[in-house]
């Protein structure tokens, strides 16, 4: 099969107005004829299901929570993108586009990105008419403030909860069509597998959480909306429940995995503290433009922080990069972090940490000053760890943040299943190789409210599908097939739990395929992945029933499916032998240590097709071009 | 960081499924770490039940950051815990005292049925948000974000009510088991803009009738769902949405 990503024609700014223009639309009175089930409701799937509903489709929508409010987007802090330019400082759609190409470190299509840039406008007004409270200036229009990567002031907020207000506003949208009886909506309801009938995506099943019994839901089309899988390393900064069991499970089915090994570390997140922590809290990055990073000069020096003076400290970023001192890109200071602590520099009680240190900016200005601006991350830390970050240094360490990597889509969001589109973290999305901060809301929104009612429309118009229900050998089908392997997991009953098993492969993602990747290390975690899969279906032990509310079975689900996931990961790092943005090969680096690109060989899109268990998976590659962002090497020194 | 751990006792609330009578079950609890965050303590009794072959206790819970909204437990007789405005998942272990005895529990309140030990059923508010907690706006068509100027000081005070995460906490911590501040809160918010002046009237009489109809019980003005609340939403809401109740019969 030959990957088409079909983008229109034209210049790219007309792109997406002609391609409008092109695509079949379906009359008023046939989209009740046609029905779209709507899996994970976040900002991707809760924008999609509401905007489909109110251009008269009938839609299923599904989510594993019990509502849709409490989907992960909720916990994005900063901001979203739009290049409004109310500032007067020089924004514009074209320079949102050259950033965010630029920041993916070239890995992204150009022509997804400009469509992101041009409808970012619109979602900002589209959250405004729902009532999103975002911050104003006292003159009561929309504030606005700088985000990294960007040298323009282009980030709408709404205080630190910024993810939580979008939210709120698809998911009152959402709400008011379940309300009038145009979406049906299920609550605690998990998708386990998708449902293809004659080369369609017609349905999915899912388990209902609740009862355990396993449910068909049928459409014309599938929409997945189910975010990322940094939960594959067991702690990130992801929610509890995030997996990739749908997306997983969909690229069993015949969807390409596209660029499975580009993930986000984050810099600025609070240390592991023990074997018990569950995840990883991030503190805003914004904490770097007043705090400096050090660590001890000499290796393994447990002296309290403030007993080490200042001529034993090496404030590392400031050393190597001059110019920009603490405030380099998220890949760069994070990969220096893990140097550091590395090279027996680290410190706490784990040795997986640097300072985060405000002192010279109380002296200067003041705690009050330090108060003000940071206030509620300083507690936040207390609150935490414990310690007081104006008393003494904050802990600082790397944590996952963010899949880039997702379901290969092609310019209408379907991937290489007909019928089966993707939205918003699920897909392999527009950020290329490196996502830049407040671009995360901006494209899941873009995705649900202005894209896919769109594409969704002429897919439905332009393809013929046959009559079925749920009945259906395929449902029939696959329903046994999910009770059988419920029922296999349920009949291990070994010795693990299973957070025991996926905290061992959590470890083997993050020390093989993390912040820094070399291709021993990958080769090794290629051998470890297989053999903890195999114990994990030989040792896991899973309590309480099938047929019932159970956590654990749920948890057993979804490691079933990172266990293969991860491995896809490592083959992915392993053929990129490049370093670009969150993936850093530890072969490929200039002399300053810096990430080495190779855009002769690696300017594609990676996508991994399926081809059955204990067979290896086939590497498609999708041509990237740059016509109007040329690249170049970042510096930043 | 400690180096100490405690020992501690939980007495927890173990119910089957809906239909099943709960009782309190007590679970000796060592080697607890103070820098633990409670549901990590949590996750630990369910590592050491589940290699026991126990089952493990169902607590709903995600992103452990205080946001999400769905950690639901009583603890020591407190909605989310002894500390103010946090929820449980931000709540850590040095806050209890080596020996000591916590019991935990699920939200109590006749429109939040329990589904399995703490997990309860909230549908009942999804139900209230979608009989008219929303501006009806469909995608397409709004005009310039900055179309119409909101004072700062009214922008602000609409998100101090936007900022309800919906947990239940107001409901459990009330005697009445009342919903009015989580109700409140979306009201206020959508009186306060003037995205959502259309639907004043309505908004208001179809989110108290659900309300109503969900088996909430009434406001007898304790404050006991603002002292407990998270996110520390004011009880003011409530007087606004009281105002905007009788405007709606009124005008």
């Amino acid at each position: 099969m030959t990957l088409n990503s079909k983008i229109p024609d034209g210049p790219i700014e007309k792109k997406w107005d002609n391609h409008r223009f092109n695509m079949k639309l379906v009359n008023p009175a046939n989209k009740l004829k046609y029905h779209v089930v709507v899996v994970g409701t976040g900002l991707a799937g809760a924008s999609a299901a509401a905007s489909l509903a109110e251009l008269g489709y009938q839609v299923t929508a599904l989510c594993y929570h019990e509502s849709p409010r409490r989907a992960h987007s909720i916990a994005a802090q900063g901001g979203i993108n739009a290049p409004k330019n109310y500032p007067n400082d020089g924004d514009s759609i074209w320079r949102l586009f050259y950033d965010t190409v630029k920041g993916g470190d070239y890995r992204a299509r150009e022509a997804n990105v400009y469509r992101l840039a041009q409808v970012s406008n619109n979602i900002i007004d589209q959250c405004v008419a729902q009532g999103v409270p975002f911050a104003r200036e006292y003159g009561g229009l929309l504030d606005n403030r700088s985000f990294g990567g960007a040298q323009v002031s282009r980030t709408f907020y709404a205080r630190g909860q910024t993810g939580q207000q979008l939210l709120l506003g698809a998911y009152a949208a959402l709400s008011r069509q379940i309300g009038l009886g145009n979406i049906k909506f299920y609550d605690r309801r998990e998708m386990l597998d998708l449902v293809v009938i004659d080369g369609q995506a017609r349905g999915i099943v899912a388990r209902n959480m609740v009862t355990g019994k396993m449910e068909s839901y049928l459409g014309d089309a599938v929409i997945l909306a189910t975010g990322g899988y940094g939960n594959v390393f067991f702690l990130s900064t992801n929610a509890m429940m995030c997996n990739a069991t749908a997306t997983w499970r969909a690229h069993k089915r015949g969807a390409f995995f596209g660029n499975p090994c580009f993930t986000q570390i984050h810099p600025t997140c609070i240390p592991l503290s023990s074997d018990h922590q569950s995840k990883l809290t991030l503190m805003s990055e914004s904490l770097r433009n007043s705090g400096r990073i050090w660590v001890p000069k000499a290796k393994g020096d447990k002296r309290h922080p403030n007993d080490i003076p200042e001529e034993e400290r090496d404030y590392y970023l400031e050393r190597l990069y001059p110019s920009f001192g603490n405030l380099v890109p998220r890949d760069v200071a994070s990969r220096r972090a893990k140097e550091m602590c590395d090279k027996g520099h680290g410190v706490g009680a784990t040795g997986l940490a640097v300072y985060l240190d405000f002192s010279t900016t109380i002296k200067r200005l003041g705690k009050k000053w330090v108060e003000e601006q940071y206030g509620n991350l300083f507690d936040m830390y207390k609150q935490i760890t414990g310690e007081d970050g104006y008393q003494q240094p904050m802990r600082i360490y790397p944590a996952v943040h963010y899949t880039m990597g997702g379901l290969w889509v092609d310019y209408n969001l379907m991937s290489t299943i007909p019928g089966l589109f993707v939205l918003g973290e699920a897909n392999f999305s527009d950020h290329g190789a490196n996502r830049l901060g407040a671009s995360a809301l901006m494209q899941g929104l873009a995705d649900g409210y202005f894209v896919i009612p769109y594409t969704m429309g002429d897919y439905l118009a332009s393809n013929k599908f046959s009559k079925v229900d749920t009945n259906h050998g395929a449902f029939k089908d696959v329903e046994r097939d999910l009770d059988s392997m419920t029922k296999k997991l349920m009949s291990i009953k070994g010795k693990k739990p299973v957070d025991e098993i996926h905290k061992e492969l959590g470890k083997i993602m993050w020390d093989k395929c993390g912040m820094g990747r070399n291709e021993a290390r990958l080769k090794e975690a290629l051998q470890e992945i297989p053999k903890l899969r195999e114990e994990f279906w030989n040792n896991v032990t899973i309590t309480g029933s099938a047929d019932s509310f159970n956590q654990e079975l749920e948890k057993a689900h979804r490691l079933a499916d990172f266990l293969e996931l991860g491995e896809l990961m490592c083959h992915d790092a392993l053929q990129r032998e490049e370093s670009c943005g969150g993936h850093f090969r530890e072969e490929h680096q200039t002399e300053e240590g810096e990430a080495k690109r190779n855009d002769e060989k690696f300017a594609f899109v990676a996508a991994w097709e399926y081809k059955g268990a204990g067979n290896a998976a086939t590497l498609h590659k999708e041509p990237l071009t740059f016509e109007y962002v040329k690249p170049s090497q970042r510096s930043y020194k | 960081m400690s180096e100490q751990t405690m020992n501690l006792k939980l007495k927890i609330w173990r119910q089957k499924d809906k239909n099943s009578k709960g009782q309190f079950v007590t679970y000796a609890m060592p080697g607890v770490s103070p820098d633990m965050s409670f549901l990590e303590m949590l996750d630990l009794l369910n590592l050491k039940l589940v290699r026991n072959g126990e089952e493990a206790v169902a607590f709903d819970h995600d992103c452990r950051e205080g946001i999400c909204g769905t950690c639901s437990m009583f603890i020591n007789g407190r909605a989310h815990g002894p500390l103010k405005g946090i929820t449980a998942c931000q709540l850590h272990m040095r806050t209890f005292t080596d020996g000591e005895t916590i019991v935990i529990e699920p939200w109590r309140a006749k429109a939040f049925p329990i589904i399995k030990d703490l997990v309860v059923d909230r549908s009942a508010f999804e139900r209230i948000m979608q009989a008219g907690g929303f501006v009806s706006v469909r995608t397409g068509g709004a005009p310039d974000g900055n179309a119409i100027p909101i004072s700062k000081a009214v922008a602000d005070e609409a998100m101090d009510a936007a900022a309800c995460i919906g947990c239940g906490a107001c409901v459990a911590a009330c005697k009445n088991g009342s919903a009015m501040l989580f109700v409140s809160a979306k009201v206020s918010q959508l009186a306060l803009l003037p995205q959502g002046y259309a639907e004043r009237k309505t908004r208001v009489e179809a989110m108290v009738a659900q309300m109503d109809a969900e088996g909430f019980g009434n406001c007898s003005n304790t404050y006991a769902c603002e002292a407990e609340c998270p996110k520390m939403i004011s009880v003011e809401h409530i007087a606004r949405l009281n105002r905007e109740y009788v405007r709606a019969k009124l005008v």
